[in-house]
This record gives structure tokens, sequence and C-alpha cells, in this order.
């Protein structure tokens, strides 16, 4: 297999498993998973409370 | 005995960053006055070869890139993971080995640079038992940072730790295949490679450097404080994702942009252009994801200089990744290149987006590394705010008319064939604009004056914390 070949496998592959993370990301069963993932930085502390705006 | 988290080595960090900051953009002061007056250093006798622009230039650059702003991230980074994974770094010895190495490889710097020891590779000038040492510490900081994600108490692995985890495996990645060199005596080595490959793998490094180094982690920066200091989520988590992996599968084929019409092939030319281009998407995408969190709380812009400070560093962002995509390609490339443009363009980066999002990012940390509530003085921040952005838009609005001016009076001939300008002539041309170059500058360097004064008065206000609680289990 030559270079060439080689780099248009991957690149192929890299842009399918690009796609496939977009779908991830955006899929509906996992909206409130990262919604909860979004909340991190204000589940650290208990003394904090967030901030009203 | 109570979990805690460590913050020594957050505030370790924290106090140099602003050191380092001072004394970097010192650096760049001096070096943009040299320019207006080559001579300025010339009569210092013995010192004044240690002085002069050569020797300080890569100086200045390691200073503020690996001093500073690795500082910055050290802080922040081992902030957040600690933060956001609920637990304590793996281990405190390593913390401080990875602080204490760090501040060695620095001292090293400021003293082989300007004795003129060089390995003539643009931000990896450093000779090779710099490098080696940089590779351990780099590594312990891998081991350290990596450690602390695995024993964390959350499920999830915060975007910003991402961010953060990505730049450490590149940066190791980049800073070891850059780096590979035949010693040839302890201060002097040649690289591995040769002609055009070594020209390649230089940029290829160099280029990564902005983008992982400079662009990557300070996002990670950008993720956990915005949020933090506008007392919000980011606005959306699911855009972040896209972002990272946009980012990482982009930023890798964009260093040949800065070897057009050279020796590189033109293929090689064409793909660093492609996707220097490409880059603006995911760019773009995380500026308005930093921005878009404060909306419905935009009022809070108007009050809290450290957002100011936030935000505005992620329009500078949004300004050099539209700019940068431009300047790739190859016909503007043609006349911006070896311009001072090409300079402006680095500190609309440096300044306004990597230093803005570092000062801020400190404004809020350091009162919770000290037990305060908040700064000495939010007035003095407003105050830094506003010399900050002034002295950015003068130093970069400067470079612009200079740098194509520049290139406009390289590539000016006459009917017959001849060059119109002289290339003196040229340099004579720019004498005005390095004097507003040298007034924004130097209103930068005095807003980090400013900071040094603001941060000594709060730290003397209040006592290190040594004892910040790990909150007990918690879902998700």
């Amino acid at each position: 297999m030559d270079a060439g070949l080689l780099g248009s496998i991957v690149t192929v592959v890299f842009f399918i498993l690009f796609i496939a993370i977009l779908v991830w990301a955006f899929y509906r069963g996992n909206k409130k998973k990262f919604e909860d993932a979004g909340n991190l930085p204000f589940q650290e502390d208990a003394d904090e409370v967030r901030k009203p705006d | 005995m109570e979990a805690t988290y460590n913050y020594k080595v957050v505030r370790q960090f924290a106090i140099m960053t602003i050191v380092w900051g001072i004394v970097g953009m010192l650096v760049g002061v001096l070096i943009a006055a040299q320019l207006i007056w080559p001579d300025l250093t010339k009569d210092l006798g013995p010192l004044a070869p240690f002085l002069s622009y050569g020797r300080l230039r890569p100086l200045h650059t390691n200073a503020v890139i690996f001093a500073f702003g690795g500082s910055a991230l050290f802080a922040t980074s081992l902030y957040v993971v600690q933060r956001t994974c609920q637990t304590r770094v793996l281990s405190d010895g390593l913390a401080s080995f990875v602080f204490w190495g760090w501040q060695l490889v620095i001292l090293l710097a400021a003293i082989t640079l300007p004795m003129g020891y060089t390995s003539s590779k643009e931000y990896a000038e450093l000779e090779w038992p710099i490098d080696i040492l940089i590779a351990v510490v780099w590594v312990a900081y891998g081991v350290l940072f990596f450690g602390t994600v695995i024993k964390r108490k959350t499920k999830h692995i915060y975007v910003a730790n991402w961010f953060f985890g990505a730049y450490i495996i590149t940066i190791a990645l980049l800073h070891i295949v850059n780096s590979a060199e035949l010693p040839v005596t302890m201060t002097k080595s040649y690289s591995a490679y040769a002609g055009v490959h070594d020209a390649m793998v230089q940029w290829w490094y160099g280029h990564n450097a902005v983008g992982f180094f400079l662009t990557t982690a300070f996002l990670g920066m950008m993720y956990y404080f915005i949020p933090k200091q506008a007392g919000r989520p980011i606005f959306s988590y699911r855009l972040s994702i896209v972002h990272f992996w946009a980012l990482n599968f982009i930023y890798m084929w964009a260093g040949p942009h800065h070897l057009m019409y050279t020796a590189l092939p033109d293929w090689a030319q064409s793909l660093g252009m492609v996707f220097s281009l490409m880059l603006i998407a995911p760019s773009w995408g995380g500026m308005m994801n930093g921005i878009m969190t404060l909306s419905g709380a935009w009022h809070k812009l108007r009050t809290d200089p450290i957002l100011k400070f936030l935000i505005t560093a992620m329009s500078f962002y949004g300004m050099s990744t539209f700019e940068g995509p431009m300047m790739s390609v190859k016909t503007v490339n043609a006349l911006s290149h070896y311009t001072e443009w090409t300079v402006g363009h680095v500190h609309s980066g440096a300044l306004g987006w990597v230093a803005m999002i570092s000062i801020g990012s400190l404004y809020h940390l350091i009162p919770r590394l000290f037990g305060r509530e908040e700064m000495f003085s939010i007035k003095l921040i407003n105050t830094h705010f506003w010399m900050s952005t002034i002295g950015v838009v003068l130093y970069i609005a400067a470079l612009w008319i200079a740098g194509v001016a520049q290139g406009l009076m390289w590539r000016a001939t006459n009917t017959d064939g001849t060059l119109t300008y002289s290339f003196a002539q040229s340099v004579n041309a720019m004498y005005p604009f390095y004097t507003i170059r040298l007034i924004g500058g130097g209103l930068f360097f005095a807003g980090m004056l400013l900071m040094a004064y603001n941060v000594w008065k709060t730290i003397a206000a209040g006592k290190a914390v040594n004892d910040a609680r790990i909150p007990e289990a918690v879902a998700a």
C-alpha cells in the first residue's frame, strides 16, 4: 500500500469519525447528560451557590 | 483528615505568572525601543552583547510564552482539574517537582539565551540539555494531570480538562520530535533533520505550539473561568465537544502556511492554506460559545471588569483566528509574510487573547487562593482593563499599517523592472509605527505592574488557603 492510498483511507476514516462525534454530541438521548456535565463547575463546592443573575 | 485541594502549587504558579509576565513584557518593551533606537544598549560596555536585539528577542518570546503563559496554564489547569474532578492532585511531591523543574527551565533560558546559546529554531531555541529537562518536567506534568483525572470522583470529565489534556499530550509530542538533535558539545547541537524537512518539522512544531499551547490550552481556561465568573454554565456544552474535536482534527496540518513560496512542495503549501481556512469554523464556534455564555446576563459586563477581560479576550481570539486564515491565503501571504503585519497578528493573539484571558482568570483565582472575597481593588482591575485594551489596539493597528506599507514598498517596481525602494527606505518608513507600537506595548506592560500591586495588596490582606475542602460525593 503506498502512502497516497494510506493517506486517503486515513482521511476518510477521520471524516467518518468526526461525523460520528457530531451525531453523538447532538443525539437527543445525550442531551441531559451533557447539560449535567456543563454544570460541573458549579457542583464542585458545597458552600458555593450559583450567583443569581 | 478531611480531604482538601492542593492550592499550594496553584498559588506558586499564579504568582510566578505575574512575575514572568512583567519580566517577559519588559524585555519586549526594551527590544521594541531598540528598533527605534538601535544604539540604546550599545554603550553599556561589557553588558552590551548580552542585551543585543538578536539575543533578547528569543528571550522575550520564550519568557512570555513559556514562562508567563506556561505558568498561567500550570496554575489554572491544576486548579481546574482538581476542582472539576473533585479530588486532590495525584501527588504533592510531583506537583512541587513540576513547579521547581519549570522554574529551573526558565532560569536556564534566561541565562543561556542572552549568552547566545541557541539551536536557532524559533520558539525552540533552547539547547539540548534544557530540552531534555523540559521533556522530563513535561512528562511529570502529564502524569500529574492525567493521574488526577483518573482518580476523579465525578463521572464525567469536564470539557476544560479535555482541552488541557490535548495540550499536554500534543506539546510533549511536538517538543520531543522537533528537538531531535545531535549534540556536539554541552551548548551546541545540530538538528536531526536537514533542509526543507527541517523547516517543515520546525513549522509543524511552531504552528502547533500556537495551536495547542496558545490556543487549545487557553480555551481550557475559557471553558472554566467564563462560566464561573458569569455564574452560568457554558452556552452549549455540546458545541464545546464539537469545538474540541474539530480543532484537534484540523490544527495539525496548518503548519505549512509558515513556509509559503519556499522550497516546500507546492501541494504542502496548498494543504496548509486549506486547513488554515477550515480552522475558522471551530475557532468561531468556540468564540461564540464563550461569548454567548453571557446571553441573558449582558449587564454583568458593565459592572464586572474581570468579565470584561475574559470576554474581550474572546473577541481578540475571534479577530486573530479570522486574520490568521486570511494571512495563510497565498496571495495575501505574498504581501504579508516577513512584514510587521505578522508581528501585529501574533500580538493580537498573544496580548489580546492569551494574556487577557490569563489576566481575567488570575483575577478570579487570586482571591480564592488567599481567602479573600475579591481583589483588593476592583477599580484598579477596570483601569488595568482599559490600559490593556488600548495598549493592544495601538500595538496591532500600528503594525497593520506598518506591515502593509512595508509589503507594498518591497514589491514595488519601476517600469524597467528595478525596485522602486531600497530596503533602508522601507526601514525608515517604519519609525512612526514603531513608536506607536512602543507606546501600546508600554501601556500593556504598565498594566501588569498595576496588577502586581493589586495582587500584592490582596495577598497582604489575606492568608494562604490550604484547607479548601473537597465536597462529599455528588451526582453526575
